[in-house]
């Protein structure tokens, strides 16, 4: 056996940094993988991107321009997969990687190498996407909701798709674990559980949302894969089977899904808003609890994307119901931030721009969200671009736009530097117009009648989708004025002090500025406030 | 608990290992999306990744073994590791969850429906009856599992493996190391039983019953559901036998012994969902 | 209510002008679906209105209480008045929009006493229409000619909206639709009717409508269906309920005069000519006119060893489908003796394939055996 019981095991933690590739590969730093997860994230999002610019060239004006149908539908298939399993989900796992453990006083996650583990399982399946291009039949076209029985029509593209998404979901249960344990068992001592900051509570929330329905994601795929291959029936009637089982499964998984990319950015928004506000964060309790009835109430609308299969009355009015219920603790989450903002001593720096470009745009979508719940109205916007329109607004000003703002709000504490202002703000006002230059009009579109995932359409579309297209090419030339930021301002940004914003009170901030590479190698002892304000700190050790 | 006032959390060199078990597991992905369409590279590509992850597997789990010799995890690391394995094992729950959900709804929901008034339209000849009628397109005869033979057997088995795992674990405690290791070698003695009674049901099933995957409803459910099983207790299997040798070699202590507990674990985890299906495939 | 046409106009605003009937759900024809768009406004109004007051109240706050205005923090963070006020409030906005939309939903899903029933059956890509009590079957496919979507050519108004035979309904009757599909999930909607239901393989839906005036009303596909799910259009043509009869007495007497007699025997031009009919409305979607396929996806058949050697193989594949590939549908189910054989003809003589073979009808009927 090769349990040997050499005792020459790896002795001392904390040595000093490593060096070279080794560093990333072997990296058992929460902060050199979350930096890994943030890099990656960002280049899945210029690949998604990219898709997406595929897909708006093809679609700027009726006819078939540049693709065949076929390969327009694996653009939108993994244009959908990567943003959301390679763009924005690791990109929120990166910062929570990043941040926990300075914003609870943890030396490092609980599962240092698991930690390293979950981040490397993302690139191999990236790959296996990629490479998923190159086989015969191309990649999989079943858009990123693989409905069967079309994905069983498909040919290795599809396997890959699916081998992929197991490994994505090994990744993400282990990151989730890891952050839920760091969260239950590695706080400073003077810590409570209510004194968390936000973003530890929405980490939290989201890991358990992970963990509860990235095995079903899993176990629906082996299901295709099976029927694909092994000659069962799930999802075909000739054997007792149902295509609409696989639907159920899915959103089963899908619902809470896009709360995972909500949760994380209402979190960050919550620190931002305050910090900018000169004011602790309006209605810390009921935020938690807000949060938490958003994670419950998810695992009970799933068939809010199906009210056109053809379910009973009875679960149409079920799932209706259940579906607008949410908008009550999210209107609950967007008042607290207003009665934040309400009376305080506001400023604009770019992270309080995107906090607030992501507060009324969210609410764009949510609002889009309740009237698609209706299951009445369902039925003529279901499957059209209003969809598409909707989830952009929560996706893309929701969730990419609290990237942004999280970016440039703990650029100073991650890399020691500023960032460079007007830049930040040209980025913000550029996104933000083309943004809804690209997007707002696909209300229209879906209202007019043009469904989704079509790489053609009736000429009455055409004034909209051009404008679209201009857009997006807009919004995505925009993106590299980030990129150029970040990376001119991490070698000649200005030095940044311990405390860039005057009253942001976290405890990330109570440590030298850039984190020391070994944060809290000895737990400090805290006295807490509201909201994670850190009154005072005794102890602690970096190095 | 002792450790709130452990200051000290311990935290790993760099390793090498992850990034071993990433190559493993993209070999296997990759490998088995060739293999499962018939390109030859595709058993290469498996094979390999196997190796690789059973080199990752040995070299990390060695690792964290010496880790634990050398006294380098204290409460807080034990009380990680609790969370941890919890968390995992809930994951799992879910899985399976998602594979009774698929029982429930073909059982409750589709074979009924196929087999209704409206249906009639496509398929006249159809009338739907759990388990043996339940696919219109289904014309090959078979038998269902009955649930009173092996599998009652298979049941006691395990629960009979649960309880010697306890009783080892006792053994553990009580300082009493004959009987952890004779318990566990019962344990995993039974567990290796189960699933070669098991093996036996599946050649009776497919030679005599006539199931099979392909066999509509009842057959993919009863097959993937069991199969998903008795790969978990395989693994648990596995995992107690690493234990057993451990303590051959004098690993573990009263107070100090989360490697075994989290295989026990593991194993009554298993053993729950074999209650589960025993009475929603097998039974009812 | 204000009418319509006010309600657009205020949507439109000025500048917009003509484009004013693009920005909501196109006219409705039915009860339902003008049901469905009063509702939507209604829904447009309150979520309309929560969003001008939520933020009305946030730029406020973003104009009077900045620092650059002097403004000084409060230090206040909690106030449980205010935050049940604005707990409840939100769930009785959502009462007052659950209940229209609950008795709508009702509504939209009574299809009993209906007068019409016809039988949808989705294929990849294209609908068939199965007058159940009346002895009419045809498949109604996608009319805009290839030239028009890759070209420019001949574009019209109906671009991608056309087919070359509609579903016909007579006005004032309660249509009654039972819905299948045969390979994937296809959804079948025309917004102006206020349908849309989901198509499923191996299970039947259903859904109803009743069109008051007659006309032509275009929808198209809504789920996403592979290939060519975005030229799968669908149109309804709505007669008064007299000429509805009249065009369903004739389709009936050209059904009976087009039926084929399966023993009679073609010679192979007659066959290659309907072959190259049948396959082009069938087929070509994915092995192409040319016969070259797409590599990868779907197999050439110009050269192919079934196509120019193996005739029972070749008869096979098209009759009862692909084991190996879904994708390549059994035929049988949906064409004739007849067709089956011309289009096998078709294949074996087309291209680079000048076998000469001629396959006749009787040889379909003789291989599809007992099998209806
Ligand atoms: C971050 C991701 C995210 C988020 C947060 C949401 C949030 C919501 N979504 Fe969305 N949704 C998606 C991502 C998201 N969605 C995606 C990706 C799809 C398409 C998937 C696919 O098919 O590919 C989709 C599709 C989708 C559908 C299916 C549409 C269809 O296919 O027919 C529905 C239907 O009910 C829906 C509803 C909602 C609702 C009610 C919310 C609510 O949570 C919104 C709640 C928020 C508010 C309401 C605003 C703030 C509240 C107030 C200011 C209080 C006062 C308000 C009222 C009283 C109304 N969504
Ligand atoms: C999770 C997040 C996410 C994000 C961030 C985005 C971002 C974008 N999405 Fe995506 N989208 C989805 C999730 C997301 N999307 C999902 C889940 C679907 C459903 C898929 C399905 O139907 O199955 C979808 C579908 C979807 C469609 C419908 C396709 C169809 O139905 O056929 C469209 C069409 O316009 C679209 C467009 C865009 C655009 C223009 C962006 C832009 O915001 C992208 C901007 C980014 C870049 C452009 C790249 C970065 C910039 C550079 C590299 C600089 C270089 C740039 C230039 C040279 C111009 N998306
Ligand atoms: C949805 C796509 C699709 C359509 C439409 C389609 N086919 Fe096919 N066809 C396929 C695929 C995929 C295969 C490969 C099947 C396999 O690999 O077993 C195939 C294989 C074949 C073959 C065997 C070719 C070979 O050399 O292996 C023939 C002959 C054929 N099709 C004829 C037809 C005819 C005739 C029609 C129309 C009546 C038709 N196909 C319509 C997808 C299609
Ligand atoms: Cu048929 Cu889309
Ligand atoms: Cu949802």
């Amino acid at each position: 056996m090769a349990i040997a019981e050499t005792t020459h095991a790896g002795h001392g933690d904390h040595h000093g940094k490593p060096q070279g590739l080794a560093r990333w590969l072997y990296a058992t730093n929460h902060k050199d993988i979350g930096s890994l997860y943030l890099w990656f994230a960002f280049s899945m999002f210029i690949f998604g991107g990219v898709l997406a610019l595929c897909i708006r060239a093809e679609l700027f004006r009726p006819g078939l321009q540049f693709w065949q149908p076929e390969l327009f539908n694996q653009f939108t298939t993994l244009h959908g997969l990567i943003m959301v399993f390679g763009a924005i989900m690791p990109a929120f796992t990166g910062l929570a990687n990043w941040l926990l453990p300075l914003m609870i006083g943890a030396p490092d996650m609980a599962f240092a190498r698991m930690n390293n583990w979950s981040f490397w399982l993302l690139p191999p399946a990236a790959l296996l996407l990629l490479i998923s291009f190159a086989v015969p039949g191309g990649a999989a076209a079943a858009g990123w909701t693989m409905y069967a029985p079309l994905s069983t029509q498909m040919g290795m593209g599809m396997d890959l798709t699916i081998f992929a998404i197991h490994i994505m979901g090994v990744s993400s249960i282990m990151g989730s674990i890891n952050i839920i344990v760091t969260i239950l068992n590695l706080r400073a001592p003077g810590m409570g559980m209510m004194q968390m900051p936000m973003f530890a509570w929405a980490t939290l929330i989201t890991a358990y949302l992970i963990i509860a329905v990235m095995p079903v994601l899993a176990g629906v795929v082996t299901m295709v894969l099976t029927d694909r291959h092994f000659g069962t029936h799930f999802f075909n009637a000739a054997g007792g089977g149902d295509p609409v089982l696989y639907q159920h499964i899915f959103w089963f998984f899908g619902h809470p899904e896009v709360y995972i990319m909500a949760l994380p950015a209402f979190g960050i928004v919550s620190h931002i808003i305050p910090t900018f506000s000169r004011k602790p964060l309006f209605g810390y309790t009921s935020m938690v609890y807000a949060t938490s009835s958003i994670a419950i109430l998810s695992f009970m609308v799933w068939a809010h994307h199906m009210f056109t299969t053809g379910m009973p009355a009875t679960a149409q009015l079920f799932f209706m119901y259940a579906t607008m219920l949410i908008a009550v603790p999210t209107g609950v989450k967007v008042f607290n931030w207003i009665g934040t903002m309400w009376q305080g001593s506001l400023s604009f720096e770019t992270p309080m721009l995107f906090a607030v470009g992501f507060v009324c745009l969210f609410t764009v979508g949510g609002l889009s969200g309740v009237t698609l719940s209706i299951a009445a109205v369902d039925i003529q916007l279901q499957d059209t671009y209003y969809v598409v329109a909707h989830f952009h607004y929560v996706l893309v000003a929701g969730a990419l736009f609290s990237l942004f703002a999280a970016i440039y709000y703990w650029f100073p504490k991650m890399t020691g530097r500023m960032y460079h202002e007007k830049l930040g703000k040209l980025h913000f006002w550029w996104s933000m117009i083309w943004f809804n230059v690209t997007f707002f009009p696909m209300h229209f579109l879906g209202l007019a009648g043009m469904p989704r995932r079509i790489p053609d359409y009736n000429l009455q579309f055409a004034d909209f989708n051009a404008v679209a297209s201009v857009g997006a090419f807009c919004f995505g030339l925009g993106q590299l004025i980030f990129l150029y930021n970040m990376i001119s301002s991490i070698k000649h940004g200005q030095p940044a002090p311990q405390q860039p914003w005057e009253s942001a009170d976290t405890l990330e901030w109570q440590i030298p500025t850039p984190a020391p590479y070994h944060s809290f190698v000895e737990a400090p002892t805290l006295e807490v406030g509201e909201n994670g304000a850190i009154k005072s700190m005794h102890g602690g050790k970096h190095h | 608990m002792e450790h709130s006032e452990q200051t000290h959390y311990f935290v790993p060199d760099p390793s090498r290992w992850p990034i071993i078990g990433s190559l493993a597991l993209f070999c296997l992905g990759l490998g088995a999306a060739l293999a499962v369409n018939s390109v030859a590279a595709g058993k290469f590509g498996l094979l390999l990744g196997f190796g690789i992850l059973f080199w990752m597997l040995f070299g990390w789990f060695g690792d964290v073994i010496r880790e634990s010799l050398a006294g380098r995890y204290h409460g807080r690391e034990d009380h990680s590791f609790r969370w941890g394995m919890g968390w995992f094992i809930f994951s799992e729950v879910m899985f399976f969850a998602a594979f009774f959900g698929a029982l429930y709804y073909v059982r409750v929901i589709s074979v009924p429906e196929l087999g209704n008034e409206v249906h009639k339209l496509l398929y006249p000849d159809f009338s739907a009856s759990w388990p043996l009628q339940t696919g219109p397109g289904i014309t090959a005869r078979y038998q269902a599992m009955g649930a009173w033979g092996l599998p009652a057997i298979n049941t006691l088995i395990l629960l009979s493996s649960g309880a010697t795992l306890t009783w080892a674990h006792w053994g553990l405690l009580s300082g009493n190391r004959r009987q952890l290791a004779f318990g566990l070698g019962v344990t995993v003695l039974l567990g290796v039983s189960f699933l070669s009674l098991q093996m036996y049901e599946y050649a009776h099933a497919m030679h005599e019953l006539g199931l099979s995957l392909a066999a509509g409803a009842y057959g993919m459910t009863f097959f993937m559901l069991t199969g998903f099983h008795g790969l978990h207790v395989l693994l648990g299997a596995i995992m107690l036998s690493v234990m057993w040798l451990r303590v051959q070699r004098g690993h573990f202590s009263a107070q100090h012994h989360f490697a075994f507990e989290a295989a026990a674990w593991y194993w009554h985890f298993v053993d729950v969902v074999w209650l589960i299906l025993f009475v929603f495939v097998y039974w009812l | 209510m204000l009418s319509r046409k006010t309600h657009l106009g205020i949507l439109g605003g000025a500048p917009l002008g003509a484009a004013a009937a693009n920005l909501n759900f196109q006219t409705p024809v039915t009860q339902v679906a003008r049901d469905i768009y009063d509702l939507h406004l209604l829904l447009l109004y309150i979520t309309g209105s929560i969003f001008v007051l939520v933020f009305g109240v946030m730029f406020w706050a973003i104009l009077r209480h900045r620092k650059s205005a002097g403004h000084q923090a409060k230090h206040f963070h909690e106030n449980t008045t205010v935050e049940i006020i604005w707990t409840v409030i939100p769930f009785l906005i959502l009462v007052a929009m659950a209940l229209p939309a609950t008795r709508l939903i009702l509504q939209q899903k009574s299809s009993a006493g209906a007068e019409l029933t016809i039988k949808v059956t989705g294929y990849q890509w294209k609908w068939q229409y199965d007058y159940l009590d009346q002895n009419v079957r045809y498949m109604s496919h996608l009319a805009t000619p290839q030239d028009a979507i890759v070209k420019t050519a001949g574009r019209n108004d109906n671009y991608l909206l056309e087919v070359d035979e509609p579903l016909v309904v007579p006005t004032g009757v309660k249509v009654r639709l039972l819905l299948t599909a045969n390979d994937v999930i296809h959804s079948w909607w025309v917004p102006q009717l206020g349908v849309k239901q989901d198509a499923i393989p191996g299970f039947v839906r259903d859904t109803w409508f009743k069109v008051e005036q007659p006309g032509l009303y275009r929808g198209q596909c809504a789920e996403l269906c592979g290939k060519d799910h975005g030229f799968m259009p669908i149109v309804v043509e709505a007669k008064s309920p007299a000429d509805y009869q009249l065009w369903l007495a004739a389709k009936q007497k050209a059904a009976a005069a087009n039926a084929d007699d399966p023993n009679k025997v073609w010679k192979l031009d007659e066959l290659k000519a309907r072959g190259e009919k049948v396959f082009s409305q069938n087929c070509v979607a994915c092995h192409q006119a040319n016969g070259k396929g797409i590599p990868g996806a779907f197999p050439a058949l110009d050269g192919s060893p079934i196509a120019t050697k193996d005739k029972p193989a070749h008869i096979d594949i098209v009759l009862n489908g692909s084991k190996k590939n879904p994708a390549m549908a059994a035929w049988g189910k949906q064409l004739s003796d007849t067709d089956i054989a011309a289009v096998i003809t078709y294949e074996r003589n087309a291209w680079g394939n000048q076998t000469g073979d001629v396959v006749q009808p009787s040889e379909i009927k003789a291989a599809r055996g007992g099998k209806a």
